[in-house]
């Protein structure tokens, strides 16, 4: 399969992920800042949220006020923001458009649809949840059709593998908002405040239901972290992820061979063995923050090593 | 008056006999959710005439007439003979001015059309091509002005475009009207996908081992004619590449692929000359390949068309074509060129000047129906700022007679009328000279329009030849 | 006489290059003035592509690299055996027309000042005296001065600053030859240093123009001469540029951030 064929196909898969992970994180601020609040004002969960994902410069060189509002814009409509909605799932359409014929129509379909509607809304219509679920809505339909209808070839293997590396990524990303909503108020940890904030985590994850199916209502900050980072049936944890990921990338080496470079395959695999050999407890010994940010840079790292094995193409 | 190709009088001719019991017999409103019908199918499959980046309506799409445009088998055949003749010419004529030039030696050409021809590509001076063919798809666009009669508007030998509505008028037709191709009588149009990848891989270079590896190269997805690209190459089961997915390495060329690189034997680029290899042409391009054309020259790829094939389709020369056809072929051509002045000739010059309400002027580099005057339908005004365009510029503009366009029937609002209609078939030229039996029919929708570009709003129809 | 030529080119990058491609136009031409007794071009570490003769009659030879490379060295050494033929390109082998170098480049267009010195000698000159005369005119009018004139001067800058290198006045006496309908060319090649140790540039540039009869005829403005026996010639284009003995870019596009080091040196030798 040619080089770029490949990538597009990667980035369609990574930037629909993305597109949910940013309605996701907006609708994480939008309920955060309906708590009953300290005398800072709302104005700190967002720009907690903002430096978590490391897009605080960029913000404010567009916005003057941080507001529900702009984020609204900034996070959902700004094609200035590659980050936000509008733009990703305009460049996983264009992504598809370039590689047309290695689609089938459904999937191109779905791809249309949702980047046409999207391109229909305008901000300040509809509040943070039903656009999460608007958006949500959208990334499954495409998702399924990739899965009832996309030979299993190549191809198939490396739009799943940027969705599974996106989903690693961004459960990392949502659990560290966490970390930065919490850093200033270490005294509430453990408290009625702290608890609720993990469930808007899990809300953000549709994951709340899953959590109580697993875990009962104890939510506390190691059950949470445990179910999102460690445990292997929770849909958007960071080990399925890991595994989904790896899983593609077995099935790519074992479809071109040993002789086509895999040290993204290695990489993940010895990824997969040490959150395998790890427990909670190792993870809040080391600080959940800095596990989290050194789990963003081994995703970097995979995803890099994909370039660099796939689509460079050796020329 | 204008030659009707389907009404003698009010007899319908022998093409169109089968037809127009089924035009009669369609009502109104099932002809309008019909063509609401096609034109969702078009939507559906994409064929739309997006530019990105430029404004305008992305989902534009050319509008689709479902009354077909007949032949019949013996119509065609003469056609047939024509356009392959025209190709052969065209061919010899591209060897001879890149050897060593006899037709120009001959005097039969003037050198200065032929050499300093902005087409003309040195670099491709001393090589010959597998098999000697530069020119590997030829469009050439006809019109028809009675029963017999048939000129050359163009030839276009660079990259013609257009086969992808070719083969999609034809399978929408088919889709919504079975009943029509039933019988077999409509000569199919579908494997013209699979005889041009048999014709390119026919040019592969001598260097090359087992079955020729086939790509097209395109400028890429912000280009009008992407749909066309990835289209022709999803049909014909080749990759689609873009100039940073191919490299030169040593004596060949490869595509960069998940699995490493794989050489490639040939190109058909649907990119100018002048942006094929930076190390050759411009040295700004980004789409090209460097060093493409060092391995192109040394036998290590083929590049379909050739560079520098545009010269043999110059609005300028192709007075001369007639010319090539008795030349090199020793053949007396089938098909006519029309009448043309070309405006640095003096008395030419005065003949235009003279009777340029009555005449086409075109530019010599022009396209797209842009950049034109129909002398009959402009208003005095128009003329005579055309007038002072011409003089500011003379050898930048050819003149022709108007044309009486034949007519077609044509759907309009009001049911069925007669629309100006033109012909672009598809030659291919590799091991042997082919054409699919079809072509694309162009349109001009307006009433008494002679302009068929779909830029001034011209429309498509299926074009069929019939069997015996 | 006999001519021992080493050149050495270096391309540098400022951050570490992936793959390289160049395309060389550095043999010698072979036609009556000068034989080649040996010729050696050699790039460290790259492959060399078939190679082929062009329709101007150049060598021409595709090299590939492959990377991480910061410098790319090209070597040649050689010795050739030259002959005094007053500028006369005999028993050259081409095929493209001598039309073909009637046409403009961005290098060698014309502007108002090259025009009126186009117009200075006198119409009814022979072809031959005609390009003598305008030769001879480029060489009053653009002094000889390094470093004033780069890469990209045009012709047109050229004549209007009155100085420049050998690549201006060649330029400059391409376009006037076009103006005045003679077919033009620039060439680039070696010369040997004189005898008596002038300044000189041993990686140089003329021109040649067109004459009916005699063909290619060599005239270098920047020496007030013709080619002769001290000249060695490798190719030709429309303009310097055209020209290139070296073209290159590198791969994984962006910017050229590439030095040229060259050291050159053409010394006669005993047979």
């Amino acid at each position: 399969m040619l080089s770029r064929t490949a990538s597009n196909l990667f980035w369609l898969g990574r930037h629909m992920e993305r597109a949910e992970t940013a309605s996701r994180l907006f609708e994480v601020g939008a309920r955060i800042t309906l708590l009953p609040n300290t005398a800072e004002g709302y104005q700190n969960e967002w720009q907690s949220l903002l430096r978590a994902t490391g897009v605080s410069d960029r913000f404010a060189a567009r916005y003057d006020e941080v507001s529900e509002e702009n984020m609204e814009k900034f996070m959902i409509f700004d094609r200035d923001n590659p980050s936000s909605v509008a733009s990703c799932m305009h460049d996983a359409r264009e992504s598809g458009r370039i590689v047309r014929t290695a689609l089938t129509s459904r999937v191109w379909d779905a791809l249309n649809v949702s980047w046409q509607e999207m391109r229909g809304m305008e901000p300040g219509q509809e509040d943070a949840a039903d656009l999460a679920d608007f958006v949500a809505r959208h990334a499954a339909t495409v998702h399924g059709a990739i899965d009832g209808t996309q030979l299993r070839n190549d191809g198939f293997h490396f739009m799943k593998l940027g969705y599974a590396l996106e989903r690693a990524d961004s459960t990392a990303r949502v659990l560290d908002v966490k970390y930065f909503v919490l850093l200033p108020r270490v005294e509430f940890v453990g408290s009625g405040l702290d608890s609720y904030q993990w469930q808007v985590i899990l809300r953000a994850l549709s994951a709340h239901r899953a959590f109580h199916w697993a875990y009962g209502d104890d939510v506390s900050a190691g059950r949470v972290a445990h179910f999102l980072i460690l445990n292997d049936e929770s849909p958007r944890s960071l080990m399925t992820s890991v595994l989904e990921a790896l899983s593609h990338l077995d099935a790519l080496v074992r479809r071109y061979g040993q002789d086509v470079p895999h040290s993204a395959r290695d990489r993940a695999q010895a990824l997969a063995d040490r959150l395998g050999s790890t427990d909670i407890e190792d993870i809040f010994d080391e600080g959940l923050h800095e596990f989290l940010s050194d789990f963003i840079r081994e995703i970097g790292d995979i995803a890099n090593r994909v370039q660099a094995d796939y689509f460079h193409g050796r020329g | 008056m204008y030659y009707n190709e389907m009404l003698d009088g009010t007899k319908v001719r022998e093409a169109y006999a089968g037809l127009s019991d089924w035009v009669d017999q369609m009502p109104a409103e099932i002809r309008q959710m019909k063509q609401a019908e096609a034109e969702a199918l078009f939507r559906r499959i994409g064929i739309t005439f997006a530019v990105y980046g430029e404004g305008g309506d992305p989902d534009r799409l050319i509008p689709f007439d479902m009354m077909p445009r007949i032949f019949t088998q013996s119509e065609w055949r003469r056609l047939e003979r024509g356009i392959k003749q025209r190709a052969r010419a065209l061919n010899a004529f591209l060897r001879d001015v890149y050897g060593r030039g006899e037709i120009v030696r001959a005097g039969r050409i003037p050198a200065r059309l032929v050499y300093q021809n902005d087409a003309y590509e040195k670099a491709v001076v001393g090589f010959v091509p597998p098999r000697g063919v530069y020119s590997h798809i030829i469009g050439i666009d006809l019109v028809r002005t009675g029963r017999d009669e048939f000129f050359v508007l163009e030839d276009n030998c660079r990259t013609p475009s257009g086969v992808s509505y070719m083969l999609e008028n034809r399978e929408i037709m088919m889709r919504m009207f079975p009943e029509l191709f039933r019988g077999n009588r409509i000569e199919p149009v579908d494997g013209y996908p699979d005889l041009l990848r048999r014709t390119l891989e026919t040019v592969a270079p001598a260097k090359c081992q087992g079955r020729p590896r086939v790509v097209i190269l395109t400028p890429g997805h912000f280009n009008s004619a992407y749909y066309e690209h990835s289209f022709l190459a999803n049909l014909m089961g080749v990759e689609l590449v873009e100039g940073a997915d191919l490299f030169v390495e040593g004596e060949f060329v490869y595509m960069r692929t998940t699995e490493g690189p794989k050489r490639v034997d040939v190109i058909y680029r649907r990119l100018d000359d002048a942006f094929i290899d930076p190390l050759t042409f411009r040295r700004d391009s980004m789409l090209g390949v460097p060093g493409l054309m060092d391995v192109y020259r040394s036998g290590g790829v083929s590049i379909c068309s050739a560079p520098g094939a545009g010269v043999a389709d110059d609005k300028a020369i192709y007075t001369f074509v007639p010319e090539m056809v008795r030349f090199y072929l020793g053949e007396e051509p089938i098909l006519k060129n029309v009448d043309t002045w070309t405006l640095w000739k003096d008395d030419d010059f005065k003949y235009v000047m003279d009777n340029l309400g009555d005449l086409v002027v075109k530019e010599v580099h022009g396209s797209g129906g842009y950049g034109m005057l129909v002398g009959p339908r402009s208003t005095k005004a128009e003329i005579e700022e055309f007038r002072q365009r011409i003089k500011a510029n003379p050898s930048n503009y050819i003149a022709q007679p108007t044309l009486s366009l034949s007519t077609c029937p044509t759907f309009v609002n009001e049911g069925v009328a007669p629309r100006h209609v033109d012909l672009r078939p598809f030659c291919l030229c590799g091991e042997r000279i082919e054409l699919v039996p079809g072509g694309l029919t162009r349109v001009a929708l307006k009433e008494g329009s002679l302009v068929v570009n779909s830029s001034q709003g011209g429309g498509v129809k299926d074009t069929w030849v019939l069997s015996e | 006489m006999r001519l021992k030529i080493t050149h050495q080119t270096v391309y540098r990058y400022d951050a570490p290059v992936g793959f390289v491609v160049q395309s060389l136009r550095l043999t010698p031409s072979v036609f009556d003035g000068q034989k080649v007794i040996e010729w050696k071009v050699d790039i460290d570490g790259a492959e060399p592509g078939p190679g082929f003769r062009d329709g101007a009659g150049d060598w021409v030879q595709v090299w590939t690299m492959r990377g991480p490379v910061t410098e790319v060295p090209v070597r040649i050494e050689g010795v050739v055996e030259t002959a005094d033929l007053s500028g006369v390109l005999r028993g050259h082998r081409e095929m493209i027309h001598p039309m073909v170098y009637l046409q403009s480049t961005d290098a060698t267009a014309p502007d108002d000042a090259l025009r009126a010195l186009a117009e200075e000698p006198e119409a009814d000159l022979s072809p031959l005296d005609l390009a003598h005369a305008l030769s001879a005119r480029v060489s009053e009018v653009i002094a000889y001065r390094p470093g004033v004139t780069h890469l990209n001067t045009t012709a047109a800058e050229a004549l209007s600053l009155g100085e420049g290198v050998c690549q201006d006045h060649a330029h400059a006496l391409i376009a006037l030859a076009r103006l005045r309908g003679l077919p033009a060319r620039y060439v680039s090649g070696y010369l040997s240093a004189d005898a008596d140790g002038a300044e000189h540039e041993a990686a140089h540039a003329w021109a040649e123009i067109h004459v009916d009869g005699l063909g290619w005829v060599g005239f270098d403005a920047a020496n007030r001469c013709c080619p002769d026996d001290r000249y060695v010639r490798t190719g030709s284009g429309l303009d310097a540029r055209d020209a290139a003995p070296i073209r290159g870019v590198r791969a994984s596009t962006g910017m050229r951030a590439e030095e040229l080091d060259v050291t050159v040196a053409v010394e006669p030798v005993a047979p």
